[in-house]
């Protein structure tokens, strides 16, 4: 197990150095002068002469790297150009209403997802099965930026029962977390699906049977706890989905978290925090990544041997 | 399901080719004195908050979104298979160079990584299409590299070898088409995919800028007048999900007939 875990450590290594490149080169990817683009084309020269030496672009590129790198390890994302603010306590003050949402979507999604997948591999070819498949289709075709203002649409404004945008009270989290955990739910509830109809055909579900247990009992104590290694495994892997997804939903409700963020920090061109935000959440989504494939190994071991 | 998907994407695609001709309104042309109209018999969707006719704007955001799904597709693909058969076919340090840039880009969300690069480059519809392009050809590569894997070592393959075919021959005539059917399934649902995040960018303001109509960014107009004219909304909407489940149901009924692996393990 301690090899397993090292090797996968060491292999993540490389791809964190690869995404913490890539978002040191994206200020490198504006076209002309980044400074200039910033500050825009009527701005005094000495101005953005200024921006220029304070984003440091004035270094040779590989004194610019390196300053990055090192900053980024400390978690010295540099400042705000709008605020002033460092950019990681911009970050860790937004986290925690992001982790609120991301959280509840991910409830939403699995409360809907497994029993809407046990329902269907139970009754596969049936009309529940169809259903639920069309469902589960349909759910992956929806845009969270439609479905978030149809809910707003109907639960806020036609109904009055929820909150159309803010965050505050359990009540202004519904309609995100729903809008969030959609596309989630439909993934989910296909791979549930899948995973159990698999299961279902193993001999121990007969044997199960064959000792006299109900149906219920052999589906949801044998063949359903087997069929939950795949689903446990895409619920992390779908993580870094759900942490996108919140860029758009959070942008739809007012939800102050790090997506809002980044898009109003698009917006004022304020591109240290910008690189932060990009930086962060894809940091976020290799951790869990990481994080699923340890837990993959440690429930089934024929992974470790790999 | 097959059938429905295909049904919808070419109901889509005659509505994005005749539509302009057969439409009475102008997308562009404002009625002010309508402004934020409903639904009527003149017309169907309503009218914008400039006046505009909500149909004649969906029909031509078709144009806009399948345009990007096909060019999308299509430069991701080729470059997906180029280097995933070049990968694959040839192992080595090539391979673990284009590997270990597969599982770098890979290590970000897909439209993280979309709406990065249109923020540095500037928000314009060639900026998405070139964004999309970029992040897309990895699902390819790392399909056809698995597939390349298994195909060089085919009988068929070999024959082709050990009879001198090229390299190059090699891989267009004998390798290449043998992941065909798998490139064609991930390509359909691709084009989903590719209007998805084209109408996503464009709701965030990152996309197509207006006056081009596009559906995302009708529907971000659309966001400031949920209260008094959700028709804004509601049409629009509709368009992205129908066009995108049809190229769901479509791809979904194309890999159950043309990928061996998923006939066998069909449930």
């Amino acid at each position: 197990m301690v090899r397993f875990l090292v090797r996968r450590l060491a292999l993540t290594i490389p791809v964190l150095l690869g995404v913490a490149t890539l978002v040191f080169a994206l200020i490198h990817l504006i076209p002309g002068d980044p400074a200039q683009a910033i500050l825009g084309e009527t701005a005094a020269e000495a101005d953005v002469e200024a921006l220029r030496r304070r984003l440091g672009l004035d270094r040779p590129l590989v004194e610019q790297y390196g300053v990055f790198l090192a900053g980024a390890a400390r978690g010295d994302l540099g400042t705000s150009l709008r605020t002033e603010e460092p950019v990681a306590q911009a970050i860790l003050t937004r986290l925690p209403a992001t982790l609120e949402l991301a959280a509840a979507a991910m409830l939403v999604a699995i409360g809907v997802a497994i029993p809407l997948g046990i329902i269907a591999a139970v009754g596969r070819g049936t009309f529940v099965d169809h259903l639920a498949t069309t469902f589960a289709l349909a759910g992956i075709s929806l845009p969270n930026f439609w479905l978030g203002p149809l809910l707003a649409i109907l639960f806020a404004v036609e109904l009055g029962w929820l909150p159309v945008s803010g965050r505050g009270t359990p009540a202004h989290l519904v309609l995100p977390a729903i809008s969030l955990g959609a596309a989630l739910a439909a993934i989910l509830a296909r791979m549930t699906r899948a995973s159990l109809l698999e299961e279902l055909r193993e001999p121990y579900v007969l044997a199960a049977r064959a000792r006299g247990a109900s149906r219920t009992r052999a589906v949801l104590r044998h063949a359903f706890r087997n069929s939950l290694v795949p689903v446990v495994t895409l619920i992390g892997l779908q993580f870094g989905a759900v942490l996108t997804g919140a860029v758009i939903t959070e942008t739809i409700f007012a939800w102050p978290g790090i997506g809002r963020l980044l898009i109003q920090s698009i917006g004022f061109r304020d591109y240290p925090l910008v690189q932060g935000c990009i930086l962060f959440i894809a940091v976020t989504y290799v951790g869990m990544n990481l994080l699923t494939d340890l837990v993959y190994g440690v429930l089934d071991p024929r992974i470790r041997y790999e | 399901m097959a059938r429905v998907g295909a049904a919808i994407v070419l109901l889509a695609v005659i509505a994005a080719v005749i539509g302009p001709w057969v439409m009475p309104y102008d997308p562009a042309a404002q009625q002010l004195a309508l402004r934020l109209d409903g639904p009527s018999p003149a017309h169907w969707f309503g009218l914008d908050e400039l006046g505009r006719d909500i149909f004649a704007r969906v029909l031509a955001g078709a144009r806009i979104s399948l345009l990007v799904g096909l060019v999308v597709v299509g430069v991701s693909s080729t470059i997906g298979v180029a280097l995933g058969s070049i990968a694959g076919y040839f192992g080595g340090r090539v391979d673990e160079a284009i590997s270990r840039l597969i599982d770098i880009l890979l290590a970000f969300p897909g439209l993280l990584l979309a709406i990065a690069l249109v923020a540095v480059l500037g928000p314009s519809l060639t900026n998405v299409v070139l964004a999309l392009s970029l992040i897309g050809w990895v699902g390819y590569a790392r399909l056809v590299r698995g597939q390349v894997l298994r195909a060089r070592e085919l009988e068929f393959v070999q024959a082709a070898r050990a009879l001198g075919a090229t390299t190059p021959r090699v891989l267009v005539r004998h390798v290449i088409p043998s992941t065909l059917p798998a490139v064609t399934v991930q390509a359909t649902l691709g084009m989903g995919a590719a209007i998805l995040a084209e109408a996503a960018l464009s709701f965030l303001g990152l996309g197509v800028q207006p006056p081009t109509p596009s559906w995302g960014t009708m529907l971000s107009y659309g966001r400031g007048h949920l209260l008094d004219a959700p028709h804004l909304t509601i049409f629009p909407g509709i368009a992205i999900a129908l066009l995108v489940l049809g190229f769901n149901f479509l791809g979904d009924g194309l890999r159950d007939r043309l990928d061996p692996a998923t006939q066998g393990g069909r449930t």
